[in-house]
């Protein structure tokens, strides 16, 4: 058949590319990324970054779209961590970093290996996730809780899932008179940095720890490496909950959180709605978007639990070629195709059009 | 090739050459110890002596719970490991047929090369599942015993799991040096138990045991290394938190230290790392520590036992 041979056609050109068979899906004719840049690239060279794994599944689909469209550009990005990411960039190992946490105070009074000589890099929030609360309690797919609630489970207040918390939220629902497990993450993460913030913000008086990467021995709970191991946890254990990256939320239930007056369950466009509804921090140099994340808005629609994660770039490279590479690169992965292209790989929510203008006018400062 | 007409000096040549090579190979390992220790100790020490953020009472009381579940995990595993160990290096070397012994053993040794990231997620998708009911069973029964205080964990990740695993894990190494030290035990004395009158039990009570004593121990302590040292596996399958507790089914565990490095090491950044890398320092005293201990019951059994 026609559409057969077509569709074959398709499939290989698309791998022969490298491309993702999603994008072939989108675009059969042409390799995704061409239409945006020049046809033929003038682009060349390497191109080495580091940092956040929790960008790490965006940062491989933005790779294969910009090398689609770049054939003559090798980047590499190692989902070292944040910190390691952030080290290797002030040391100048890697032309850039990604990062859960924007440069603070006494890194940006250091100096950067990769950066002109006292000028400052910038953060970029380019990676907007949403986190998950899942649970795995059997005939359950959806519960409502306000921050209190959550906080007093997983420190270990609340112990039976038929306790009157959860259920004067949630009327009709049957709950089991089971013990809760509450699962959290045994490594450091920027997850945990997140969700601890978001209840630190909103639930002080049930969460006295306030925000923290290492989960505390005296909130108590089980451990699991890594969103898969808590994602496995929750899945293989029963009347479990826990949190992670939404896009790994799967088929276990989920939370909708209390935003004001009403329950909003996690999606991409309440993440971002959070983040435009939240403002800068102040006094950070030109070019630079540091969001100060409003865990507290009450904004309509909007789910205040979500992970940023910034790119970090020099704005003054000592080499004009790495310049050129990132300023290409990160143009990618700001634009709508970028975005797109972060969403359909790793659950990302799409940034708005208010922070993209935002994000083109401080990568164009880039040299 | 003129020196080829002297066979003498060709012979020296040779002898110089091997001993350099096998001087310089000999050297090269104390480097490497040396080197290592240097690394660990230079880093160690900011962490050591300097003030560390949020952490009350400095590094030994921070290490310490990790130290305690390293030793406690480890215990644990071997508690499991070398009576099974034992079991069947003397099944394969005395009681089973020829054709399934060197089958058995073949099996055992394949064991040994499965990569530890296996065992782990072995342990977190199919063993901690199934202990679950179990552990449950436990603490409703057996409570009132420290060991399986309630409340059970809800998803069978305890120290029992990961101690399981790393039996598993350390299983290989005893019985394969085990079977080889069985198989030296002197015919004559065998057979003389044997000629005595003793059963095959009796036999291996009076000949194959004491012979094997310090074989035993010294492949019981090589299993031991890889239990303290083992990363992977924990890290994945324990559900692990920095207390102290002797509790086996319990949702908090306590952490080994190279569990916690694995797990705490990719977001670490200022003195964290050299906190990690302090943990690390103890754990390299305590492997020197079993070493040097091993070394002295073996050097005291084999006097006692040597004949």
């Amino acid at each position: 058949m026609k559409l057969t041979k077509l569709g074959r056609t398709a499939v290989v050109a698309a791998a022969g590319a490298l491309l993702l068979s999603s994008c072939a899906a989108n675009e059969p004719a042409a390799p995704a990324g061409s239409e945006s840049s020049a046809p033929e690239s003038t682009l060349s060279g390497d191109l080495a970054g580091a940092g956040a794994s929790s960008m790490g599944a965006a940062q491989e689909a933005w790779i294969a779209g910009f090398q689609t469209a770049n054939e003559a550009v090798n980047i590499t990005y190692d989902p070292a961590g944040s910190g390691a990411g952030r080290e290797q960039f002030i040391a100048g190992g890697v032309s850039f970093a990604g990062s859960d946490a924007y440069l603070d105070d006494e890194e940006l009074a250091g100096t950067f290996g990769a950066c002109v000589a006292d000028t400052l890099p910038v953060d970029l929030p380019v990676y907007i996730s949403p986190i998950a609360i899942i649970f795995n309690v059997e005939g359950v797919d959806s519960l409502n809780m306000d921050a209190a609630t959550i906080a007093g489970i997983f420190s270990g207040e609340i112990t039976n899932w038929n306790d009157e918390a959860i259920a004067a939220q949630n009327e009709g629902v049957e709950l089991p008179d089971a013990r809760i497990t509450a699962v959290h993450r045994s490594d450091d993460s920027g997850t945990t940095e997140n969700f601890t913030q978001y209840l630190a913000a909103n639930a002080a008086d049930a969460w006295t720890e306030g925000e923290f990467e290492t989960w505390p021995a005296a909130y108590g709970g089980e451990g699991a490496q890594g969103t898969s191991g808590v994602v496995d946890a929750v899945t293989n254990g029963t009347n479990t909950i826990g949190y992670a990256d939404a896009s790994r939320a799967g088929d276990l239930g989920t939370v909708a959180l209390q935003v004001g007056e009403e329950y909003v369950p996690f999606t991409a466009e309440a993440a971002a709605a959070a983040v435009d509804a939240s403002p800068l921090v102040e006094g950070r140099h030109e070019g630079d978007i540091a969001v100060e994340l409003d865990r507290t808005t009450t904004e309509n629609g909007a789910y205040p639990l979500v992970l940023i994660s910034y790119a970090i770039a020099c704005t003054e490279y000592n080499d004009a070629a790495q310049a050129e590479l990132v300023k290409a690169y990160l143009s990618y992965i700001a634009s709508e195709e970028g975005q797109q292209a972060g969403a359909d790989n790793a659950g990302s929510a799409p940034i708005s059009d208010d922070l993209r203008a935002q994000i083109e006018a401080s990568i164009e400062m880039i040299k | 090739m003129t020196t080829a007409v002297q066979p003498v000096a060709k012979q020296r040549l040779a002898d110089v050459v091997f001993k350099t090579v096998s001087t310089t190979a000999g050297v090269l390992i104390l480097i490497a110890l040396a080197g290592v220790a240097i690394f660990l100790v230079a880093q160690a020490v900011p962490a050591i002596i300097g003030p560390l953020p949020g952490i009350d009472g400095g590094f030994f009381a921070w290490v310490w719970p990790l130290t305690f579940g390293t030793i406690w995990s480890a215990f644990l595993a071997m508690v499991m490991a070398v009576p099974v160990a034992v079991g069947i290096a003397l099944f394969i070397t005395h009681f089973a047929p020829r054709r399934l012994a060197q089958g058995l053993g073949y099996v055992v040794d394949l064991l040994a090369a499965i990569p530890s990231v296996i065992y782990g997620l072995w342990g977190i998708t199919v063993l901690a599942p199934f202990m679950q009911p179990a552990y449950t069973w436990l603490t409703q029964n057996l409570g009132w015993l420290p060991l399986f205080a309630p409340p059970a964990s809800g998803t069978g990740r305890t120290i029992l799991t990961a101690s399981i695993v790393l039996a598993v894990m350390v299983l290989p190494i005893i019985t394969a040096l085990c079977r080889e030290i069985f198989l030296q035990t002197p015919r004559l004395n065998e057979e003389a138990a044997l000629a005595l009158g003793a059963t095959r039990w009796e036999m291996i009570q009076m000949a194959v045991l004491p012979h094997g004593r310090s074989g035993i121990i010294a492949s019981s302590i090589l299993g031991l290394g890889r239990a303290l040292g083992e990363t992977m596996a924990v890290a994945m399958v324990l559900s692990s938190s920095g207390i102290i507790s002797f509790a086996l089914t319990a949702q908090q565990n306590p952490s080994t230290i190279a569990a916690n490095i694995a797990l705490r090491f990719p977001e670490a950044h200022g003195i964290t790392v050299n906190m990690l890398i302090g943990s690390g320092l103890v754990l390299f005293a305590i492997t020197l520590l079993v070493n040097g201990i091993s070394r002295w019951i073996i050097a005291r059994t084999t006097v006692k036992g040597g004949r």
